[in-house]
């Protein structure tokens, strides 16, 4: 039974690691915004060459 | 254009109605300011050599073409290094390398895509701190963490009755129990024994003094057990119940990051001015304007300060200042005032009052723009108050009784009653009650500045409101003719005349008649009257449109009466007269009928003149209170009389007004009222300090706003008898002594996430059930 001990120990740490990984997100801001980023990755990276067809379709 | 030119075409594909496109007044030197070194050190957060950090403000931002646009930013300008937006708050963060453009050329760069960013003098004075408070949610987590890693460690307590056969296995769990509660105990729970210990340092019984109390009674037995080796404690139902205030109080506190209800006139007027000394034209930032300086004002431009007219001839709209949307000519040697902007050719003024002193931003310097509004004390601190003495009695009985059974179980009866009568499920009532009332606003477009306006907002029994821009739409009018009937081509040569002229009357008369095309009027010796009239020769037609007193004509069709009127003669004949009145918002008559049989007293202040009586009456009215021509000071002074004056309705108690207006003239009445709700046209547009924004297409719904506020006092007062109920539950355990922590632990949350549960649904009923 003593290996509880060692267990309990474990779980401990392991939702210490979890709330710290959660403390560290909110001070690096992810939660100060939670709208833009969702619109921010559905944007195409622009092609690195400049096609012409893109351009006459959207004159 | 510039976009197709840095292939950012794409944009268009992105969203059906991109909205807003390059403005075209752009004039070059109006931010010629932000070239000033002081002004730079101040808007910018960081800089260096190679980088430069700032955080402009953005109200035109509306859909995700904008973030798309205004992220790809380095594209047109290879200067910036990035752009990150912040939709939510409306932001926008730069970083550019100062060697590569400037910051003049950074916001130039954003007016022109039509993005201007709004810097103002408030910005320059406070370093902006982030509103977002971090501190809250770090006091979550943490309580969340220790709550749920204590709650995992009391099971096997529950579950065996408290006999666990392992050796120190129970010892080992109690301490854990006991290290991971600290955190809770004095970094969670802070807030509430900080509060608490403000409020009884005034002799004041908030309602955080119970919930300290409670606290540090539940924590303090719970050490004892476990020190002692006596028992377990009540470590898990405490430190849930904080986590769970705690939750409830950030849901209150949704705050709406793109408004702020805290205006002053510096927010209004322009950071920077044109000055002219010695004949050379230099651009210095407001502040330091004098009197005497002579400046010059473009057109749109904003007058800064009271100042004398010198040269060019003055078209002053004060739409802003007063509400009335047609520009006032005035000649040399005449005063114009602050707020005012110019229509037309450039101007040169002499300042005579420093910016602080003139006529419009006195009203500030007014006492009431220096004091907190006094927030009235909730109707649940008089309850938790109520609570707490009832809660002593209830100790003191069970201890009396307890002495002549068993003196031994005084001890753990009396801190069972303390623990399980915790108010917090009073608190979370209350704060889960409004948290959820101010979302339903926010969806109806009303958007409180905190909880408390709500308690207010169901008190109100007087309503006064502005009458432009509030009661009528500020930019559309109704047009009607009356006259001989009108030919085709007759119609297209009075749209044509009209389209010469910027004056709002003939703009409005043109835009009355979009049907009509025409091409094939040419007009000869246009020639305009400025305040008369339109002079033109159409063709072969010599037409005059305008004042009764330039057409010298009246028509006798038209009913003297409300608006403005605009008569057209056209070779030496009357043919009929456009009448031209502010349109009322739909909505409104019914809504005036509602809160008329509510027995609300209403009046209408406007600073315009009277010519709208009539129609107003029509509306609240033949006996409707209704004062013209007031000035800022005087709309403020009339609130303050009211509110002196005893409700007639209700004996021996004062006036609680609500004041409903848009423009800066309103801002003094906004802030003496109980309530000033600033109406705006777009919610992005800056507004008047305020306890509350409202969408101006949803004026016509304050009557319901008013009602749901009252409902929501039922809500909480519902709650409250559930959870007095819960309450009763747990204390009949706990005066017997049998308070179990089980017991506790089961009792204690359920009764916290019902009330939660109970409240959200029931509020979003009523909601529903009014229509909101």
């Amino acid at each position: 039974m003593s290996a509880f001990f060692i267990l309990i120990g474990f779980s401990i740490l392991v939702a210490a690691v979890f709330l710290a990984a959660f403390l560290w997100s909110v001070k690096k801001g992810q939660f100060d915004d939670d709208y833009t980023p969702s619109i921010r990755m559905l944007f195409d990276e622009p092609e690195k060459t400049e096609s012409n067809s893109t351009k006459t379709i959207n004159q | 254009m510039l976009l197709n030119e840095n292939n950012l075409c794409n944009y268009y594909n992105l969203d059906k109605n991109p909205g807003l496109k390059a403005k075209g007044k752009f004039i070059s030197d109006r931010f010629a300011y932000l070239d000033d070194e002081t002004t730079k050190q101040k808007l910018v957060q960081f800089s260096s050599d190679e980088q430069v950090n700032i955080t402009f403000s953005i109200p035109q931002m509306h859909c995700s073409s904008c973030i798309y646009l205004l992220e790809n930013l380095h594209r047109i300008e290879p200067g910036v290094k990035q752009s990150q937006v912040n939709f939510q708050k409306k932001e926008i963060f730069i970083i550019y390398n100062p060697t590569e453009t400037t910051l003049r050329k950074v916001v130039e760069l954003l007016a022109f895509i039509g993005y201007e960013p709004h810097i103002s003098l408030k910005d320059m004075d406070v370093k902006k701190t982030p509103a977002f408070n971090r501190k809250q949610i770090y006091k979550i987590g943490v309580a969340g963490f220790c709550f749920s890693n204590i709650m995992m460690l009391s099971f096997p307590e529950y579950l065996s009755s408290g006999i666990i056969n392992e050796a120190g296995l129970k010892e080992t769990f109690s301490w854990i129990i006991f290290g991971l509660s600290l955190p809770v105990l004095f970094f969670s729970a802070a807030d509430f024994f900080v509060s608490a210990w403000k409020g009884l340092r005034q002799k004041f019984l908030n309602i955080d003094a119970p919930i300290a109390l409670a606290i540090i009674v539940t924590f303090a037995r719970s050490y004892y057990e476990i020190i002692t080796g006596s028992g377990a404690g009540y470590l898990d139902s405490g430190s849930g119940i904080v986590f769970f205030m705690l939750i409830g109080r950030w849901f209150q506190n949704k705050t709406y990051d793109s408004f702020s209800f805290e205006r002053d006139y510096l927010s209004y007027f322009p950071l920077g001015v044109t000055i002219l000394k010695n004949g050379v034209e230099t651009n210095i930032p407001v502040t330091q304007l004098q009197k005497l300086n002579r400046i010059i004002i473009r057109n749109e431009e904003m007058i800064p300060a009271d100042a004398i007219l010198v040269k060019g001839t003055a078209n002053i709209d004060y739409s802003f200042v007063s509400g009335e949307n047609i520009p006032v000519e005035k000649n040399k040697g005449e005063l114009v005032y602050a707020g005012g902007k110019q229509v037309g050719g450039a101007i040169e003024l002499e300042v005579i009052k420093e910016v602080s002193q003139s006529y419009i931003t006195q009203l500030w310097n007014n006492d009431i723009f220096g004091k907190k509004k006094n927030t009235e004390k909730s109707f649940i601190h008089p309850w938790s108050r109520y609570f707490t003495y009832i809660l002593f009695c209830i100790a003191l009985v069970t201890a009396i009784v307890w002495y002549f059974i068993d003196v031994s179980k005084i001890f753990p009866a009396v801190t069972a009653v303390l623990i399980v009568a915790c108010p917090c499920s009073l608190l979370l009532s209350a704060t889960f009650t409004y948290g959820n009332m101010l979302r339903i606003f926010g969806r109806n477009k009303l958007y409180l500045k905190n909880a408390s306006v709500i308690e207010s907002l169901a008190k109100i029994n007087t309503i006064i409101f502005d009458k432009t821009g509030t009661l009528t739409q500020s930019h559309s009018a109704e047009v009607n003719y009356k006259g001989l009937p009108l030919s085709q081509n007759e119609m297209a040569i009075i749209k044509t005349i009209s389209k010469q002229s910027s004056h709002p009357l003939s703009k409005l008369i043109a835009s009355s008649m979009p049907h009509i095309t025409n091409e094939t009027v040419t007009l000869k010796q246009f020639k305009e009257f400025t305040g008369n009239g339109l002079e033109a020769v159409a063709g072969n037609t010599y037409v005059k449109m305008g004042s009764s007193a330039f057409v010298k004509e009246t028509n006798p069709l038209l009913m003297h009466g409300s608006g403005s009127a605009v008569h057209v003669v056209m070779d030496e004949v009357l043919m009929g007269t456009f009448s031209i009145q502010n349109q009322y918002r739909s909505g409104i008559k019914e809504m005036i009928k509602n809160l008329n049989r509510k027995g609300i007293e209403m009046y209408v202040l406007s600073g315009d003149n009277d010519l709208e009586k009539e129609n107003l009456q029509l509306i609240f009215g033949n006996n409707a209170n209704m004062i013209f021509n007031q000035s800022p000071q005087q709309k403020l002074d009339f609130i303050k009389s009211l509110q002196h004056l005893p409700n007639s309705a209700v004996k021996n108690k004062n006036k609680s007004v609500l004041m409903i207006g848009d423009g800066l003239n309103d801002a003094g009445a906004l802030m003496q009222s109980d309530i000033g709700i600033a109406v705006s046209e777009n919610s992005s547009q800056f507004t008047p300090a305020s306890d509350a924004i409202l969408d101006s297409s949803k004026v016509h719904l304050l009557d319901k706003f008013l009602s749901f506020a009252k409902a929501g006092k039922k809500i909480v007062t519902a709650s409250f008898i559930l959870s007095i109920l819960y309450n009763f539950v747990g204390l009949s355990f706990a005066v017997q002594g049998l308070l179990s922590p089980m017991v506790a632990a089961i009792l204690m949350p359920a009764s916290s996430i019902s009330i939660v549960l109970f409240v959200s649904l029931y509020s979003s009923f009523i909601a529903r059930k009014k229509g909101l």
